[in-house]
């Protein structure tokens, strides 16, 4: 359709979601069925987010889809096209996943870390700045 | 989630008598917050349509009723009667959700918006559950019964802008999804 030219991420029966806020933040799941222009059905049995109604502002279309996915279909049909596309191999691997999974290893550092990562920084620092003086 | 109001079925009979000493018993099912309101909205509907009233019977029951499948999406005729400023007309509203009472709530807000009709002013006739994607007869709701639905989310403000909260941001937030 001409009017969806341009868009990459659609609302879509099989299209995998990530969870913004709430328990399951984060995590990922996939439209199970619209209900309306403001809340689909969603469901993530790969990753413990339970079959409910979310709210579009609630989660994030990501890139990718679950293709085949029937209408209304049941949580094992989920869990088993989930796992045939292999949507989580392919979402881990992506650089939105590993730059989510650096913030938060960083947000959960000890101080004795973080003193680790100043010492590493800084010499990371000196060898870059004395091999450029150096050229 | 959380519901504003709930399904109650509500059973009342006349005050057994010698001439009656087992009156019939009424069944309305009703949507109300709570069992109370339930009660009281069971004797103002009762008493439009049969010789009841509070003071002349009493209620045999009233349970909730909770929805049989309410993670199944549904499509539901909701058949109305409602008073405007000048007049009262029947209507036929259909709405798409989890539950009846979802979808009742939906009429509720529905007909605050577009009629500015008060919960006191409108009377749900029948609440269907239209089983069939023949029987739905509303093009708002046909166009959501497209087997091959697809849409972007264009022009998409995140919760991240701080939209109503921030006073001040540092540049423009991105609309693109």
């Amino acid at each position: 359709m001409s009017q969806n030219e341009g868009f990459k991420r659609f609302v879509e029966l099989g299209r995998v979601v990530m969870v913004n806020g709430g328990k399951d933040a984060g995590k990922l799941a996939v439209i199970v069925e619209i209900i309306d222009h403001n809340r689909a059905l969603i469901d993530g049995p790969s990753n413990g987010v339970p079959r409910q109604v979310a709210s579009y502002a609630d989660i994030t279309l990501t890139p990718y889809v679950v293709k085949g996915l029937p209408r209304s279909a049941g949580s094992k049909v989920v869990a088993k096209l989930y796992e045939k596309v292999g949507v989580q191999a392919k979402w881990e691997a992506s650089s939105w996943a590993k730059k989510l999974a650096a913030r938060k290893r960083r947000a959960e550092l000890t101080d004795f870390e973080r003193f680790q990562v100043m010492k590493l920084k800084k010499q990371r620092r000196y060898e870059v700045r004395s091999k450029s003086a150096k050229a | 989630m959380y519901n504003r109001l709930a399904e109650y079925q509500v059973v009342g009979r006349k005050l057994p008598s010698e001439k009656e000493p087992v009156p019939k018993l009424y069944r309305m099912r009703l949507f109300a917050p709570n069992d109370v309101v339930a009660k009281s909205r069971f004797w103002y509907f009762i008493k439009q349509m049969r010789k009841l009233k509070k003071a002349s019977g009493e209620i045999v029951a009233c349970d909730l009723i909770l929805e049989k499948r309410p993670l199944k999406v549904k499509n539901f005729g909701v058949w109305l009667r409602y008073d405007s400023r000048s007049g009262t007309h029947n209507m036929y509203k259909e709405y798409r959700g989890m539950s009846r009472v979802e979808a009742v709530e939906q009429m509720y807000a529905d007909m605050a918006a577009r009629h500015r009709s008060r919960f006191r002013n409108v009377h749900i006739l029948k609440v269907v559950e239209l089983e069939k994607n023949a029987d739905v007869k509303r093009p708002y709701i046909r166009q959501l019964l497209d087997p091959k639905l697809r849409f972007p989310l264009p022009s998409r403000l995140p919760k991240s802008a701080g939209a109503g909260k921030k006073v001040f941001a540092a540049n423009r937030p991105s609309t693109w999804y």
